[in-house]
């Protein structure tokens, strides 16, 4: 019988993968991106889970609305990509270092 | 009509001290002298025509009221008051006559300079502060009237401003003051804290009470009654320049000699006998603190007369006289005789404000010559100043006619005050202290007169030809002080030392004597020789004056030369000023370089420094390196302080 500790683990599982594809890679942007969507895919297991357990709609509503913002996040961010590598001609993110005073 | 007295002379130090510009030196002189004199007869008035057998609280305004501290700024006339009244206004207003003459021209300021209005106002303020001690009617407002006659002191005292000798006595007479005062404000504070009132009458009323309580007190239990007058007392040795707290009164010279006549001879340095006479009620309930008085007051008669004998500034010898018969009146007031304390300090005032007055007037004449080793012959210079000096020595000597009571005013009650000491001691140290002091004092009153007036000029030539009397303005008020200084002590003596019923009746409740106190009436009852003695004492000093220096001039010398020890001892006045210096002043200074150089260069500033210098730059440092400008070092932190909360609120239990 698969229970709401199943879904938790993967959804931890898939959490802690996205923040080590944070942190880990130093190649390219969009892979930070992909991290990040996946963190809030992770998220929206949890969510999801919850909801049908506690027998809520409310959680699942929510997963819908992360999903929405994960797009337009996305879709920003590879606009931001697509200016960054015009302007610097890499997206690699050991150049991206100037955020600082 | 008393608080025109007490009023008369502040609206003169303020119209002196703030309106000179508009009123002119001449207007500000005139204004506080007349003012002065106004409250002078005012005074008179309120003497002669005193009831002492009430006792009157005339109130001004509410002072106080803070919880159960009730103190009302109000006059407390009896006996005391009126005597003390008469004076400080008198010997002021002749002495502000006097400095109309001796302040007209100062080499200390120049020309242009306008002194004067602020020596009156000084003085006119003095005279208020001291007025406002001896009318208060409770220990605060006495307390608030100590220490504006202290703040006068200092002001006047280094009224030669540009004189770094006369600022530093000014600040000497000013902390030593505060060690007395220190005692004063503890004796105070004590009294409130065991009898919750500060006015003399709950005092009073609650002495017996204070007699049989204990009181805790530096880590020791202590009969209250005792321990208090003591603190007093310390007050009163501070003010009043007794051994141990002495050392400003010969450095308060510096200042002006009128200020010298009125404020270290006449009055301030009386307000400790006066503040003894006026607890006399809480006194006559502590014998140890009266034996110490006693002690303290014979000591210092002794002391002070045998430096007296080796000093040659003029004024100084009068400054160890004066220290020397404050001692005296100390020792009558230990013993409690009051009245024979206020008898001694009423007489004082007459014939030491004239002797200062006097040797101001010989500074004057010789172009503020001080040393009397510079003087000699001046008696046809100067012939009335000379005759009020003698009718001065002959009153502080003790002149007349033995086993009467015809004389000069000292002989009257110097003579009592040793009565007194040897019924009251049975003959002990105070009696033979007081004794000895008598013929020093004839000595080295004597022999100021000698090296003045008699002899052949000394010194510089060219100061003697151009010596010259006085003008009339400064004779006058010698010829007024000479008057009381001859008829002051046979007019008062009955009222001051007759037989008890007449003391009492002319003191009314002004003073308290206990059953117990018999010294009063013992002290008529002496033998022949004690009452003799003084007098014998007197003619030995006069003699030996007159052998070391009429007759053999060349004697003094040589026996400097081979007590040559001894001599070195008197004149550096026991070593008292080089012995504070080690003990106190240097340890001070010490401290406080210790504390300026180490503890506020170093530790303040340096711990300002070391922030400001050292560890902000560092943490600037530190902080500038994790900023490194990478994303994801940023979200690392992020997320490691996400865990860090999270953990924290599973830990500490939530919301909940």
């Amino acid at each position: 019988m698969i229970g709401i500790e199943h879904y938790l683990t993967v959804a931890a599982a898939l959490f802690v993968i996205g923040i080590f594809g944070l942190f880990l890679n130093r190649k390219n942007v969009i892979i930070l991106l992909m991290s990040i969507e996946l963190m809030l895919l992770a998220v929206n297991i949890n969510l999801v889970a919850f909801s049908s357990f506690l027998g809520d709609l409310v959680g699942q509503i929510f997963a819908l609305f992360v999903l929405t913002v994960a797009a337009a996040e996305a879709a920003i961010g590879l606009a931001i990509l697509v200016c960054f590598f015009r302007n610097r001609g890499t997206i690699a993110v050991e150049d991206v270092n100037v955020m600082k005073g | 009509m008393t608080s025109i007295i007490l009023f008369a002379p502040l609206v003169g130090a303020i119209i002196a001290g703030f309106g000179w510009r508009i009123i002119g030196d001449k207007g500000a002189q005139w204004l506080t002298t007349g003012l002065l004199l106004l409250s002078a007869l005012l005074s008179w008035i309120v003497f002669l025509g005193l009831d002492a057998s009430v006792t009157q609280h005339i109130q001004i305004l509410r002072f106080i009221e803070s919880g159960t501290l009730s103190a009302d700024w109000a006059i407390r006339l009896d006996r005391l008051t009126a005597i003390m009244l008469v004076v400080v206004t008198t010997v002021s207003a002749l002495v502000h006559v006097y400095s109309m003459g001796y302040m007209a021209h100062d080499e200390n300021f120049k020309d242009s300079e306008s002194y004067r209005p602020r020596f009156f106002a000084y003085l006119s303020f003095f005279t208020f502060a001291m007025l406002m001690l001896v009318t208060s009617d409770n220990l605060v407002q006495m307390f608030f009237g100590w220490e504006g006659v202290g703040l006068a002191s200092y002001l006047l005292i280094g009224f030669y401003y540009r004189k770094p000798s006369a600022n530093a006595a000014a600040i000497k007479a000013f902390v030593v003051n505060r060690v007395g005062d220190f005692g004063f404000a503890l004796g105070i504070l004590a009294l409130f804290l065991l009898t919750d009132s500060v006015r003399f009458d709950d005092i009073f009323a609650a002495a017996p009470e204070l007699a049989e309580t204990q009181v805790t007190f530096l880590w020791t239990d202590w009969n209250a009654a005792n321990l208090i007058a003591f603190l007093l007392f310390i007050g009163a040795m501070g003010k009043s320049a007794q051994l141990f707290l002495h050392t400003w009164l010969p450095d308060a010279m510096e200042g002006p000699t009128p200020v010298s006549a009125l404020i270290h001879a006449a009055t301030m340095v009386t307000a400790g006998v006066f503040l003894v006479c006026r607890m006399s009620p809480l006194m006559e309930y502590a014998p140890e603190a009266m034996n110490v008085v006693v002690f303290i007051g014979a000591t210092t008669a002794f002391f002070a007369a045998t430096v007296g004998l080796v000093q040659n500034d003029i004024k100084r010898v009068i400054a160890y006289s004066t220290c020397s018969q404050l001692g005296y009146m100390f020792v009558a007031a230990g013993l409690g005789v009051y009245s024979v304390a206020m008898f001694h300090l009423f007489t004082h005032a007459f014939f030491k404000a004239m002797l200062f007055l006097g040797a101001g007037s010989v500074i004057h004449g010789m172009h503020h010559e001080q040393d009397m080793r510079n003087y000699g012959g001046l008696r046809h210079k100067m012939p009335r100043t000379f005759w009020a000096m003698l009718i001065g020595t002959l009153a502080i000597t003790g002149v007349g006619i033995p086993l009467t009571t015809i004389g000069f005013a000292g002989f009257l009650s110097k003579d009592a005050i040793i009565e007194s000491a040897f019924a009251g001691t049975a003959g002990g140290y105070g009696f033979w202290m007081l004794v000895i002091a008598a013929a020093f004092t004839s000595f080295y009153s004597w022999r100021l007169m000698f090296m003045t007036f008699w002899g052949k000029p000394r010194g510089d030539k060219h100061t003697h030809d151009h010596a010259h009397e006085s003008p009339m303005v400064m004779l006058v008020p010698l010829a007024v002080l000479a008057v009381g200084a001859v008829f002051a002590g046979m007019i008062w003596y009955t009222p001051f030392f007759g037989k008890e019923a007449e003391v009492e009746a002319w003191f009314g409740a002004a003073i308290f004597m206990a059953e117990s106190n018999t010294v009063l009436h013992d002290a008529h009852y002496v033998p022949a020789w004690v009452k003799v003695s003084p007098f014998i004492a007197m003619l030995g000093g006069l003699l030996v004056a007159l052998w070391f220096y009429i007759v053999n001039p060349a004697l003094p010398g040589k026996l400097a030369e081979n007590q040559r020890p001894l001599y070195l001892f008197l004149l550096n006045k026991w070593y008292f000023d080089e012995l504070y210096d080690v003990v106190f002043v240097r340890p001070a200074k010490a401290i406080g370089a210790f504390l300026w150089k180490r503890g506020d260069g170093g530790v303040i500033d340096g711990a300002l420094n070391g922030v400001a210098m050292g560890i902000v730059p560092f943490v600037t440092r530190l902080a500038g390196r994790a900023q490194s400008g990478y994303i994801f070092t940023y979200a690392f932190a992020m997320v490691i302080g996400i865990v860090i909360l999270i953990t924290w609120m599973t830990f500490i239990g939530g919301a909940e």
